[in-house]
């Protein structure tokens, strides 16, 4: 019985996105990127981090040279030896990870605060608004800058960072949809049924504010892949031992001026292309799922 | 009126107060600047007379009450790479950080508006079309990858424009300039394209957006039936009814260039604020990282509090739920 209501809202969710020929090619893309930085180990030619397996005389081949090993460096390598595909899916797998990671703990963080914000008003709502707006009006990348100057490289910390930067978003927007939510009846009928205040928070409204931020957030995930590459570009970002797309990009800068442009422009690509797909499919996924445009 | 905005300067001083002190704890948790400010080689004496010279042997609540009052008279400390005044080599690449991000915005305006038009008129056109992709790949394109893709294209392979620096400049009242000189600007065009890119993506899917609801209006529709040329109802009635709010946007935006200005200053070295930041946080150099950071708090508070009083101006509603 449940199946059979739940796959027909299934199936007019599929026909609606591929209505968009564009989006579902971003779909593909999308799906292809994450199998190939999920598989990375086992598609690359060449673990680009373990030393043994690099060869410096095998340093800033262009693209399409043979390597000593026998493989072709299809993207060329990088002043280590080190073959550009295979450090890009590698590369890859940090920026998708650490972009992920850190939105979801940035979404559960700003469901929580704008929950309490909703349900606490007063002065507790007062204050965390303040926070919020506070943090609003200054642009993610100076804050995000602001964090790592004080804080330090490391992994946690750019994750730290862009959590910091992104909960204050969710946390503004779920306020704002709990606060409508808190006034129907369904809220009503709970209190009087006698759950207690949490209980009716989560099991009842969180259900009902959440699907609309996943899709916000998707959209997000983008943001902090792009922020995470520019910070690391800056040299704040991840370190030298986990290189995310953008530290590749920045160790070819060095190389751009001499015309060996590979170490750079590819993995720019990579990232235009996760940046892009990822756009994509939240926005389609957004024009779907808003009741208003149907 | 007055309630409001006295209320709203109240604010902007006690954000401006906890920043600062978010700012000075953060600093302080960077590390130990005697380990990088002094040499290995340095003897006790040396080390505790540098210690005593920087005030890093007083508490720190003593440090922060040191820090503010000298803050408040203009005093936020002397680099400790470049032994000057943190804030005298803050102000001296102001300008060169206010140039770039003027340029870029003259170029969104002048770029955005007319595309965003075109865009909007002809929505379903290919030039519209070409457009509005133009704009999402600008929205999604990472500022820091174009600037190199410019360099690499313009510079390395066409030999056109210069990479790096601002290149001659003219001092007008003391201030450097590099917009007055051929080879200024030359210098100029890149960095300031770079920068121009999100704020043009922009401004083109605000004018467009704008555009074609004005075109909805009747006001548009009578101007039509009253025999109205096409050019003179999008010069008149449709672009004077959209310039506002889009011109509005594009100097409030102002700031976040400021910001950005960061990524494209350190791409090509432009001696602005923002490279000086990079620089100085590669050398842990506290003074000048946290008179930028107040500089630039100082400058978010101010543009802020113009964007509230302007909005209050344009629109009496925001005014009534200030007051209330």
């Amino acid at each position: 019985m449940k199946s059979a209501v739940a796959l027909s809202p299934a199936r007019e969710f599929t026909r609606g996105y591929a209505r968009d020929r564009i989006a579902v090619v971003a779909l593909w893309v999308l799906c292809a990127l994450l199998l190939a930085a999920i598989a990375a180990p086992l598609i690359t030619p060449q673990n680009p981090y373990d030393l043994a397996q690099l060869d410096i005389l095998d340093s800033k081949l262009a693209p399409g040279a043979a390597s000593t090993a026998g493989y072709t460096y299809w993207l060329g390598s990088d002043d280590q030896g080190r073959d550009m595909f295979s450090a890009i899916l590698y590369g890859l797998r940090i920026s998708l990870g650490v972009g992920v990671l850190s939105t979801v703990a940035a979404l559960a963080i700003g469901l929580v605060i704008g929950l309490i914000a909703a349900r606490g008003g007063g002065w507790v709502d007062a204050l965390i608004m303040r926070v919020v707006d506070l943090q609003l009006s200054f642009p993610s990348i100076l804050v995000a800058l602001i964090l790592l100057a004080l804080a330090g490289q490391g992994v946690d910390k750019i994750i730290i960072a862009l959590i910091v930067v992104q909960w204050a978003y969710y946390a503004r927007t779920v306020r704002g949809a709990a606060l409508v939510e808190l006034r129907k009846e369904y809220v009503d009928a709970a209190v009087c049924a006698g759950y207690s205040s949490v209980r009716v928070l989560f099991r009842h409204v969180l259900p009902n504010v959440l699907p609309p931020l996943i899709v916000v957030a998707t959209v997000q995930v983008a943001h902090a892949i792009a922020l995470e590459a520019t910070l690391s570009f800056l040299g704040l970002g991840m370190p030298i031992t986990s290189p995310s797309l953008g530290l590749l990009i920045a160790n070819g800068y060095v190389h751009l001026l001499s015309g060996k442009y590979w170490i750079s422009f590819f993995p720019g690509i990579a990232l235009l292309l996760t940046i892009v797909a990822i756009n994509l499919v939240g926005d389609q996924l957004r024009d779907v799922l808003n009741p208003r445009l149907k | 009126m007055l309630t409001f905005v006295l209320r709203r300067l109240g604010q902007s001083a006690l954000a401006l107060f906890v920043m600062s002190v978010l700012v000075f704890a953060g600093v302080y948790a960077i590390g130990n600047p005697v380990d990088i400010l002094i040499s290995p080689q340095a003897d006790q004496a040396e080390i505790a007379q540098t210690i005593a010279r920087l005030g890093l042997d007083r508490p720190l609540w003593e440090q922060y009450w040191l820090f503010l009052k000298s803050a408040l008279t203009g005093d936020l400390g002397v680099s400790y790479a470049a032994s000057v005044p943190a804030i005298t080599l803050i102000l001296e690449r102001m300008p060169a950080t206010l140039e770039l991000a003027l340029t870029a915005t003259v170029i969104a305006i002048v770029l955005g508006i007319p595309l965003g038009l075109l865009a909007g008129l002809k929505p379903e056109s290919w030039a519209g079309r070409s457009i509005m992709a133009g704009s999402i790949l600008g929205f999604s394109l990472p500022t820091f990858w174009v600037g190199l893709m410019l360099i690499m294209v313009f510079s390395v392979q066409l030999g056109w424009l210069p990479a790096t620096g601002r290149g001659t400049t003219v001092e007008v009242y003391g201030i450097p300039l590099s917009f007055l000189t051929a080879d200024g600007i030359r210098h100029l065009i890149l960095p300031a394209t770079n920068l121009a890119l999100f704020q043009l993506s922009l401004l083109i899917r605000l004018t467009r957006a704008g555009t074609r609801e004005a075109l909805q209006q009747d006001y548009v529709r009578y101007a039509r039936a009253k025999g109205v040329t096409e050019h003179n109802v999008v010069r008149v009635h449709v672009l004077r009814n959209i310039l506002i709010p889009v011109v509005t946007v594009a100097g409030l935006e102002l700031g976040s260039l400021i910001a950005f200005a960061i990524v494209t200053e350190t791409i090509f070295a432009w001696p602005g604020m923002g490279k000086l930041l990079i620089d100085s946080i590669n050398v842990l150099d506290r003074p000048v990282i946290v008179a930028y950071l107040l500089v630039i708090v100082c400058l978010f508070i101010v543009i802020n509090l113009l964007v509230d009083l302007l909005y209050t101006a344009l629109d009496p509603r925001v005014r009534l739920q200030g007051t209330r």
